[in-house]
């Protein structure tokens, strides 16, 4: 456990902590934690595979080695806060309560998949889950996450309904380049909307090293800060720190109704899309954070706490390859959506005359509608 | 293995993606709308605030946001006063910031919301052009169906007055290319109103073009609710030479040009479109069937325009009705001027659309 403690410290003006009561996690939080981390590397490994295979296909982004970022967020949040992310999605989704099945078979570009095959690796949606997409292009998501937080106050304080919610918006450290992040920084503080943006900062912003790409790069948090938006840095390799250090952050944005910004520091272990041979950056360095692993630091938490033993370590990581080879075998059979899935979902109301060429309909229902 | 669960067909004529928001009203043909001719004169940028003030009494989740539509009640005065009656959480201030706020209203209406959101100039719309391409009009195809967009940009369209060529974009043929949109443009305050209502409880994205030029154009608009169907084009004028077929502003330009006509004996129809898309082409063969010729008038610019699309759809659905070769009048192809005159000239302007007429009937 070499990683230095995050500096969460800088904030501590703007973020007190203390209002908000904190129990720390219990131990069945934390074995769950260790079950959807284990079973998001998992599902990756076999992304990769499948990959490889060509049985998927465009781009994919794998979310190996970020995974505590994912699942001590949404774990520190209610199953009705919205979520809403860029193109590293898998992570989510399965944090969030995707199946492995809708997941892998969307990827496959299959029928039974979350987006009935039309949206693919990057496009995860799951609205019973409240996950409000994967989104390609890189910031785009940031004003959507406004907007999210923005209707959840609007159903409270106009239409008298819901209750006070937080939504959290995923945005990797290349997009708080994007002019659209701080379009969205500076609306959501003149207007107090309470969505708290995450950076999950694994130092690149595809190939180009943080310190290549923004200025500021130490201090990121100045960046949220400037806007007067609370801001922490928090060490996103620890899934117990993090969950000690966010839980009581998010509680304080969604009762202030504040936005927030949270510099959350990570690693991704593969390359930026499956496609990137990874000469910006040497084995070493991938290996010393592959030392500071997430999963093996929660496991080792949990073995010396006497909470969880090898042998129910061996049990669990074998029913999740149970689990995800279900997954990959129910992509495989699920059916290809049929020719007539192209001109279906294009419009809620397909009126006659809206293309010379098109005709649209409503097609297939989706089953996670 | 999991067992594959069914998945049945949606029978329904409302898309389960927006079930709990949708609530359209019965749409009428033109026949059983209020009658367009009357006595209660306002003006079109009343004729919109009729509209959304109408929507936003009826429909809590309908807001209005842009730049200085609340406490400067509208850079055009579109929505004066109603701030007023709404209050400060309807009627929303933003930054300037079009991306941002674009993108916000987004998801606001995927999260079950009506919003309203204008844009000062549709010239400023380029800024936010991510969100209302790629987010707006894919968000159902891409979610698989899980999430619609019920949302409406609106705002000014077109050459404004000497603005020169960052201010006068014509954005119907850059936009009307996306599928998942729909488009409605009113050449007058009674569709402005009609076409507005439809606009704001239409589960589809829609682009409502207005022009700040005809924003103080004064006509009748029926005092009670009243909701014009897209896809259901107006003959605005009956004739026999040739049919006129044009969307928003030019329409006007049109009706002067047939007036100065029929001074000369040609008479000539013309067909207010009131929406791009969807396309009332059936309503344009009916009349080309008739006249024989066609001419169509349009305020971008010719290179893949709406026009170019018109006349496609004509060739390939009425060729042999026509007389002579189907024509187009468009903006001229250069960046809009400053010069009065210059502007004047650029434009599909009532002279230009004499003189193409005059050559079109002489055609044989």
């Amino acid at each position: 456990m070499t990683q230095a403690p995050a500096q969460s410290s800088k904030a501590s003006d703007m973020t007190d902590k203390s209002d908000y009561d904190h129990t720390p996690p219990t131990t069945e939080q934390k074995l769950e934690w260790l079950r959807v981390m284990q079973l998001i590397r998992e599902f990756e490994n076999r992304t990769m595979q499948a990959y490889q295979q060509a049985k998927i296909g465009g781009f994919c982004h794998i979310y190996t080695g970020q995974e505590a970022c994912a699942v001590g967020t949404i774990g520190s949040v209610n199953h009705d806060d919205p979520v809403v992310t860029a193109y590293r999605d898998h992570g989510h989704a399965l944090a969030r309560g995707m199946t492995p099945e809708a997941c892998m078979a969307e990827m496959f570009g299959k029928i039974h998949g979350c987006a009935k095959g039309k949206g693919g690796s990057m496009h995860m949606f799951d609205k019973p889950n409240w996950l409000f997409g994967g989104h390609g292009i890189v910031g785009a998501q940031t004003p959507l996450g406004a907007g999210l937080a923005f209707a959840e106050k609007y159903k409270l304080e106009v239409l008298g309904e819901g209750k006070k919610k937080v939504t959290l918006c995923y945005l990797g450290d290349g997009a708080i380049d994007q002019g659209a992040f701080h379009e969205a920084l500076n609306y959501v503080s003149v207007h107090n909307i309470p969505v708290i943006f995450i950076i999950e900062n694994n130092g690149y912003s595809m190939g180009t090293a943080i310190h290549r790409h923004t200025a500021n790069a130490d201090n990121l948090i100045s960046r949220g800060q400037s806007y007067g938006i609370d801001s922490i840095e928090i060490d996103g390799l620890d899934i117990v720190d993090l969950y000690n250090e966010f839980k009581p952050f998010a509680e304080r944005c969604r009762e202030t109704s504040r936005p927030g910004f949270v510099d959350l520091k990570t690693y991704r272990y593969q390359g930026h899309s499956m496609s990137d041979p990874q000469k910006y950056r040497t084995k070493d360095e991938v290996d010393t954070y592959k030392e500071k692993d997430s999963i093996a630091r929660l496991l080792s938490q949990l073995i010396e706490s006497g909470d969880f033993s090898e042998d129910d370590w061996k049990a669990l990581q074998k029913d999740i390859k149970a689990q995800v080879k279900a997954a990959m075998d129910f992509a495989e059979n699920s059916p290809a959506p049929e020719a007539n899935e192209l001109y279906t979902d294009v419009y809620a109301n397909p009126e006659k005359n809206l293309s010379p060429t098109t005709e649209y309909n409503h097609g297939l229902n989706n089953p996670l509608l | 293995m999991t067992t594959l669960p069914d998945i049945k067909p949606i029978t329904s004529d409302i898309h389960p993606a927006i079930e709990d928001m949708i609530d359209m009203p019965e749409l009428l043909p033109n026949d059983q709308l209020p009658p367009f001719e009357g006595d209660r004169v306002i003006q079109y940028r009343e004729a919109l605030r009729e509209a959304m003030s109408e929507e936003m009494r009826r429909d809590k989740r309908v807001f209005l946001l842009g730049e200085e539509v609340a406490e400067y009640n509208g850079a055009y005065k579109v929505s004066q006063g109603m701030l007023d009656e709404f209050g400060p959480e309807r009627i929303i201030d933003t930054p300037i910031s079009e991306n941002g706020f674009a993108g916000m209203s987004i998801a606001a209406a995927m999260s079950g919301l009506r919003p309203i959101v204008e844009f000062m100039s549709w010239s400023f719309s380029f800024v936010a052009a991510d969100p209302i391409l790629n987010n707006a009009p894919k968000m159902l195809y891409m979610s698989g169906g899980q999430f619609g967009c019920p949302i409406v940009f609106r705002g000014n369209d077109g050459a404004g007055g000497q603005l020169a060529s960052t201010h006068s974009w014509c954005v119907e043929a850059l936009y009307a290319n996306v599928p998942g949109l729909k488009m409605a443009i009113p050449s007058n305050p009674y569709d402005a109103k009609g076409l507005l209502k439809t606009a704001i409880r239409d589960p589809d994205p829609v682009f409502f073009l207005e022009s700040e030029r005809m924003l103080g154009d004064r006509a009748h608009v029926p005092e009670e609710e009243y909701y014009i169907p897209f896809g259901q084009a107006r003959l605005a004028r009956e004739g026999d030479a040739i049919t006129l077929v044009s969307f928003g502003r030019p329409v006007n330009f049109c009706l002067q040009a047939a007036e100065k006509l029929a001074e000369e004996g040609i008479e000539v129809d013309v067909l207010d479109m009131r929406t791009i898309r969807p396309l009332d082409i059936d309503s344009i063969i009916e009349r080309v069937k008739i006249t024989n010729k066609i001419l169509v008038v349009d305020q971008s610019w010719p290179f893949a325009s709406i026009a170019s699309e018109v006349v496609t759809q004509i060739c390939e659905r009425c060729f042999d009705w026509l007389d002579a070769p189907p024509a187009r009048l468009n903006t001229v192809d250069v960046p809009t001027p400053y010069a009065k005159d210059l502007e004047y000239d650029y434009l599909p302007n009532p002279d230009r659309i004499y003189e193409a007429v005059k050559q079109q009937v002489g055609a044989q």
